[in-house]
């Protein structure tokens, strides 16, 4: 039996899982998906900034387009940090296509005109 | 003087749903009044997943939900300035607001909105001890700093306090290249919710430590120690549990405070939240004025004050329609164990369902909640976990609300 908190939504349910990966304790099915993959092979979301080249002092917010494995976080970091973009950018454009082949894009998430 | 039948003053979450709820139900002459460059509030430097998950059934950064908002005000046609800053309220309704286009302006509104969002407490707030040197800032200013601008404030980071902003910056700075030493909360619980400790410390095996605050900060031009001390029950000092931790930056996320000084100037009674008093239409006791969102009190869901603002937009249509009624009120108080309770008041003429929203004092468990006009129970309702920093709230069907004949008290006792 293994506790954990569900991060899915900002309800935050305490969940339990156990040895045949029954899950209690959860609100709803994306606690049970979540608390399975956790302890298989934990996944998250990343989000981050990339520079504006042609405006000062400004970065624009990016995302990761799906989930990557934990582990690869400062790696994808050390990638997303080398990225610039250059103004218009809208919500959607993808700035760093299959990243160190994790299957998901670097996404722009705010539209700056 | 000009005049426009509902002026917004705020164009974030709470100014947005409200303009564009009043607009829907029929008010043509809206103007949104707006201090920062874009719309959007404080959404805009929130850059983190989460959002939207009520209102869209998707998970969302912060600018991604605020520009679904902003584009349908682009769509409706709604008129907003930016740059603007409101300077004075009047009880009848004249705003004052200045910007670089219309110097200083006043114009004269039929309904006003409050959605003016929150500030940061402090290092004077809580009379941080110690030096004052460079490297002590609040967590959404270091947020702004990162998430706008792409600075970084610091590399060896203690975060006084665990809100959520300051839970989300541990996660957001590690990522970055800093190194957050600890997170450290006056408390014997955390402010912030239980997903954030979860994904933003224990990710990366930063500790939380309970019930310990800065009892000095050690520094001549820059951040360079902070003393962190046990405290008691009743907050004072334990002696011989110092611990020195070397650092160059401390990131107070020690609470927020609903902003309303142009209200505070006009005598707007205010309650516990530090927010405005209103009704369950969201009108202050200012005749017109409403209030919503983090100026009203400091929401965790940002999806909550969209719908806020959405029934403070239909209480000013309502208002400017001379359809309003709030002659027959009765009063809300908070009971055992609750420290704040809105609305204030329930309109009994509207012909409406009252959603309360509602905090704890303190953790409890296994606790009933009930509704109580006098002697007659509205509602009841078993809840297992209660923590403060989760704000609660109970819908009360509109017969049982009709029941009411005196004073309203929500309460929980042990079930």
């Amino acid at each position: 039996m293994k506790e954990l908190t569900c991060i899915v939504c900002p309800r935050g349910c305490s969940l339990k899982i156990d040895e045949n990966m029954n899950v209690t304790g959860n609100f709803c099915p994306r606690g049970a998906k979540y608390a399975v993959s956790e302890l298989t092979h934990p996944m998250r979301s990343l989000t981050s900034s990339v520079r504006v080249i042609n405006r000062e002092n400004t970065v624009v917010s990016v995302k990761t387009s799906g989930n990557i494995p934990k582990e690869k976080m400062f790696e994808l970091m050390e990638h997303i940090n080398t990225l610039k973009v250059q103004a218009p950018v809208n919500i959607g454009d993808i700035v760093s296509h299959n990243p160190l082949g994790l299957d998901v894009d670097i996404i722009i998430t705010k539209k700056l005109d | 003087m000009e005049r426009v039948d509902l002026l917004v003053i705020g164009g974030g979450s709470a100014g947005m749903a409200a303009a564009l709820q009043a607009k829907k139900e029929g008010v043509k002459d809206i103007l949104i009044l707006e201090k920062e460059d874009r719309l959007g509030g404080i959404l805009n430097q929130c850059i983190h997943n989460g959002f939207g998950l009520t209102e869209f059934k998707e998970e969302l950064s912060g600018p991604e939900y605020l520009q679904r908002f902003a584009d349908q005000v682009i769509a409706e046609k709604i008129p907003y300035k930016l740059n603007t800053m409101v300077t004075n309220l009047s009880k009848n309704k004249v705003v004052t607001y200045s910007n670089s286009e219309d110097g200083i302006k006043q114009i004269q509104a039929k309904a006003v909105i409050m959605a003016t969002g929150c500030y940061e407490r402090n290092a004077g707030a809580i009379q941080l001890a110690g030096d004052r040197p460079s490297g002590i800032i609040t967590a959404g200013t270091a947020q702004k700093y990162l998430n706008i601008h792409g600075y970084l404030v610091g590399k060896k980071i203690v975060i006084l306090g665990s809100g959520d902003i300051g839970l989300i910056m541990a996660r957001r700075l590690t990522l970055e290249g800093a190194k957050v030493i600890c997170v450290s909360e006056i408390n014997p619980y955390s402010a912030g919710l239980n997903r954030n400790i979860a994904q933003c410390l224990k990710d990366f095996d930063i500790p939380l430590y309970l019930s310990r605050t800065v009892s000095k900060v050690i520094g001549k031009n820059r951040v360079e120690k902070v003393v962190l001390t046990a405290v008691d029950q009743n907050y004072n000092f334990i002696p011989n549990t110092d611990m020195e931790i070397e650092c160059d930056t401390l990131i107070l996320s020690i609470g927020l405070v609903p902003y309303i000084e142009l209200l505070e100037k006009i005598d707007c009674p205010t309650s516990s939240t530090k927010g405005a008093k209103v009704n369950s239409l969201m009108e202050t006791e200012i005749d017109g004025v409403f209030a919503c969102g983090n100026c009203l009190h400091v929401h965790d869901v940002v999806d909550f004050v969209t719908d806020e603002g959405r029934l403070a937009g239909h209480g000013a249509a309502l208002y400017i329609n001379d359809k309003f009624k709030d002659e027959n009120v009765i009063k809300v108080n908070p009971g055992n164990n609750v420290s704040y309770v809105v609305p204030q008041t329930v309109n009994m003429d509207v012909d409406e369902n009252v959603t309360f929203k509602f905090r704890v004092r303190k953790p409890l468990i296994n606790q009933r909640l009930t509704i109580k006009s006098g002697e007659n129970l509205l509602f009841k309702q078993v809840k297992p976990v209660l923590i403060p920093s989760e704000m609660v709230m109970i819908s009360v069907p509109l017969e049982k609300l009709k029941e009411a004949k005196e004073e309203i008290t929500l309460s929980l006792e042990d079930n």
